[in-house]
């Protein structure tokens, strides 16, 4: 079959996703531009002289950072400067998960839920969807690039030129479509949404770690990861457009290989093969509490290594971090604000924070995990058995608290190990381990919020996403933009102190356990309520 | 005393009436058909049968028990299979198995091989892989594999081929044998008219017509079918008589149980040859209550 018969009607298909996405796609787009431009307009305000930038460079330029942002321009930290050293790479990561989620809700979500089987009954070609996908990412990461290129220059801020504007945008579109197509790829070879999308995140996640470790040793290495090379084109500053063109090229060959892989494939099918399974369930599993713990036991697992990976690697980033404050006196000097504490001991409470609010994700998720089951009207078979709502939501709760607590755990157990291992004066396990538990009491009013929800007000669960992604906006950018701090105080992750370098503090600790109870006890009671929906 | 009761059952969701006072009778040994088109409120009433929507109003109990406040009680001698079973993809259907009838408290693991056998299935085949029927089979098993007194079934037929509709067939005439109830909504007029003894027709949230069949057979029109000596005198206008049709095989016609034998003399006197007839079918009495309005906008939940 030609090319063109295997694509027929893509055009009519492309329509059809935007109209299925015409108010989805503008949203990420708004959202994200938003995100851009707010930041060195805040940068402008608070950051006006030289001076001011100078010293904010001064703490940036130091391994943890780098690892964490990227390496930047700190010789002459401009707002320009500030602004693609801070915020590029950190809005990469979001374009790309934006990709990520729209190339699979297009493809193999839609594979999944037989609605490609009837498009494909229809006089459509093979490949149609896929081109469809491709370049309805494609038209979206332009405009995506364009959009934010054009805003920052229309800021009007001296350091921000059109072409390191624009080369910002590009870097943002260029990183998007990279991600679209290795999703694309993802969607051809697993065989469910949930692994083409679980596979893809992974990779962005390598992506970046690879680019952190890369950006703190080894400059090749960050060569490897396509959120290396955003950091690369040195927007603001040398300007490099290649990097962008590196990732259209790539992208090319990664679109053709997904098209490619589709075409030889059956519909329905893919590449990492489903095995037979178990003729009996196991003990284990004939209960409610282990049938979902056996429903999320993958996701559980990949999260648990994840936050491993991301304490080892905050860890392991920490004797560089020693041997450039000993290696610096003047900055140490500088720096040094509370007595009594090593300059790396201060940076534990940012991280435990991005940490800690991260390994919240996972338990929020194996909680909305039981309306997510209610909506594909799986509950009502349970249901329909001898099994209290109760009981059921107990068994999903039980997962979520315990799931949050193992989550904190093994990135304080992280960051600690590889701290011991690189570091001349390791820290002892308890005050790194203190810092990151200490945050648990919040992942639990979140938990409880989410419980509470499910109880009243299902459809509107997902607020509990919102509200985690508002406590990391404002408490992550908080101390960067000089944010007021009532705004921190609306979440329960600003009442956490900020161990080791503040006192412990017991009451916001039991206060914020006492919020956790009553809003988990009022989920529960309303949950035997309710209509079930489905 | 019955096996299940509804009293003025009503359900609104917002402003729409989804229910309105149903009024529903299981007897013990009794398989009762629960008829109606999409929409007309048959999920929604076995839902709240089963706890798992509440009623705005009116009284529903199983083995006298309230429905909503004893469900997790009740569950445990209830059999339930839903007409679009969604399954988990990435658990085998004999998982799934048994994880229902544990879940339920029963194990009766001869009857669940014996079924599997039956049915066809696949157990150790990911739920993913099943094709719509075969999502049903694992329901099916999994429903009829425990010792309940109570079978809810709701369009558990939709997506089997003949074969496993017979057997499905058996199945519900061996709990029927064993003293047991069940409640049967459908569709398929056919299946309720073999397995059935009672029947209610539900249209918009209305039980419109209930009884046994045998009592709403005589509330309708007889098929017959009959060849005379010489031409019937003014057949068209006969009381009781309808819808004639002069065909090769004879004159055919739909005759009101209650002028049968008025109908019947008329007819011998011109001299009968050849006579057959037959009972109303159930798709007679279901297309009577609905030929008169337009159906309703279909759709609701499945």
């Amino acid at each position: 079959m030609s090319l063109l018969s295997t694509s027929r009607n893509t055009l009519q298909l492309t329509r059809l996703i935007m109209r299925r996405d015409r108010i989805r796609i503008p949203l990420w787009l708004i959202g994200i531009t938003f995100f851009t431009l707010i930041v060195p307009v805040a940068y402008e305000e608070m950051y006006g002289s030289d001076q001011e930038r100078q010293g904010m460079a001064e703490t940036m330029g130091n391994p943890a950072m780098t690892a964490m942002v990227g390496p930047g321009n700190l010789e002459n930290y401009t707002v320009g400067a500030m602004t693609s050293h801070q915020m590029l790479l950190l809005t990469a990561v979001v374009v790309g998960l934006m990709n990520i989620l729209l190339v699979n809700r297009h493809t193999r979500v839609d594979e999944e839920e037989g609605r490609i089987e009837l498009i494909r009954s229809l006089p459509v070609g093979r490949m149609a969807n896929v081109n469809a996908t491709m370049l309805i990412l494609a038209i979206t990461n332009i405009l995506l690039a364009l959009i934010n290129g054009f805003g920052l220059y229309a800021l009007g801020i001296e350091s921000m030129n059109l072409e390191g504007s624009l080369l910002y945008g590009a870097a943002l579109g260029g990183a998007g479509i990279v991600f679209a197509g290795i999703t694309a790829v993802f969607a051809q070879l697993s065989e469910s949404s949930r692994g083409a999308a679980g596979y893809s995140i992974a990779v962005l996640l390598i992506a970046y770690l690879i680019r952190a470790v890369g950006d703190v040793s080894n400059e090749t290495l960050s060569m490897i990861s396509p959120l290396g090379w955003v950091s690369k084109t040195e927007a603001y500053w040398n300007n490099n457009w290649w990097p962008v063109l590196l990732m259209l090229g790539v992208s090319v060959i990664i679109f053709i290989f997904a098209g490619y892989l589709n075409s030889i494939r059956d519909l329905g099918a893919g590449f990492f093969p489903a095995r037979l399974g178990r003729t009996n369930a196991s003990a284990f599993l004939q209960s409610p509490l282990g049938h979902a713990l056996r429903l999320q036991r993958g996701g559980i697992i990949a999260w648990a290594i994840a936050m491993l990976v991301l304490g080892l690697s905050y860890g392991s980033v920490m004797g560089d971090l020693e041997v450039f404050f000993s290696d610096n006196d003047m900055i140490a000097e500088i720096l040094v604000q509370e007595e009594g504490f090593t300059l790396t001991e201060q940076f534990i409470p940012m991280l435990m924070m991005v940490m800690g609010i991260l390994g919240a994700v996972p338990p929020v998720m194996a909680m909305l995990k039981i309306y997510g089951e209610e909506k594909k009207n799986r509950l009502e078979q349970i249901l329909a058995s001898s099994v209290s709502r109760t009981k059921l939501l107990a068994s999903y709760f039980l997962i979520a608290v315990v799931n949050g607590f193992i989550m904190v755990s093994l990135s304080a157990i992280g960051l600690w190990a590889a701290g011991t291992a690189v570091m001349d004066e390791p820290f002892y396990f308890d005050k790194v381990y203190g810092a990151g538990i200490v945050y648990y009491p919040a992942t639990l009013v979140l938990i409880g919020l989410a419980v509470l929800l499910i109880g009243y007000l299902p459809k509107f669960s997902s607020f509990v996403w919102l509200y985690l992604f508002y406590s990391f906006i404002v408490l992550y950018l908080g101390g960067m933009l000089d944010l007021p701090e009532w705004l921190g105080r609306m979440s329960p992750y600003g009442y956490i102190p900020q161990l080791p370098v503040e006192d412990m503090e017991w009451m916001p600790i039991v206060i914020l356990s006492i919020i956790a109870a009553v809003l988990i006890i009022a989920g529960f009671i309303g949950y035997n309520r309710r209509d079930m929906e489905g | 005393m019955s096996i299940l009761k509804t009293e003025g059952l009503t359900k609104k969701f917002g402003k729409f009436t989804a229910l309105d006072g149903i009024n529903i009778e299981v007897k013990p040994g009794e398989v009762y058909g629960f008829i109606g088109p999409n929409g007309a409120g048959k999920s929604t009433t076995i839902r709240i049968l089963l706890g798992i929507l509440k009623a705005t109003d009116g009284r529903a109990e199983i083995f006298g028990e309230d429905v909503w406040k004893q469900a997790v009680e009740l569950h445990k001698r209830i059999a339930y299979v839903p007409g679009d079973v969604n399954l988990w993809p990435n658990l085998t259907g004999g998982e799934v198995i048994d994880l229902f009838t544990k879940l339920r408290g029963g194990n009766n693991k001869n009857k669940r091989e014996e079924l599997i056998e039956k049915f066809k299935l696949d157990p150790t085949k990911k739920c993913r892989t099943y094709s719509k029927g075969n999502r049903q089979k694992v329901a099916l098993v999994s429903a009829f594999s425990s010792d309940a007194d109570l079978y809810i079934l709701d369009e558990p037929t939709s997506g089997l081929d003949p074969l496993m509709e017979q057997v499905f067939q058996e199945m519900v005439k061996d709990v029927k044998k064993e003293g047991k109830s069940v409640l049967l909504s459908s569709h398929i007029l056919s299946e309720v008219e073999k397995l059935c003894d009672s029947v209610g027709i539900i249209r918009e949230g209305k039980i419109i017509e209930s009884g046994s069949l045998e009592a709403m057979r005589h509330l309708t029109r007889t098929h017959i079918l009959v060849k005379t000596k010489n031409s019937i005198p003014s057949l068209e206008n006969y009381q009781g008589v309808h819808e004639v049709e002069r065909t090769e095989q004879g004159i055919s016609m739909q005759v009101d149980t209650e002028e049968m034998d008025a109908v019947m003399k008329h007819i011998s006197e011109s001299g009968i040859l050849k006579l057959e007839s037959a009972p109303p079918t159930l798709e007679d009495l279901f297309m009577r209550h609905y030929e008169h309005k337009a159906e309703t906008g279909a759709g609701g939940e499945s």
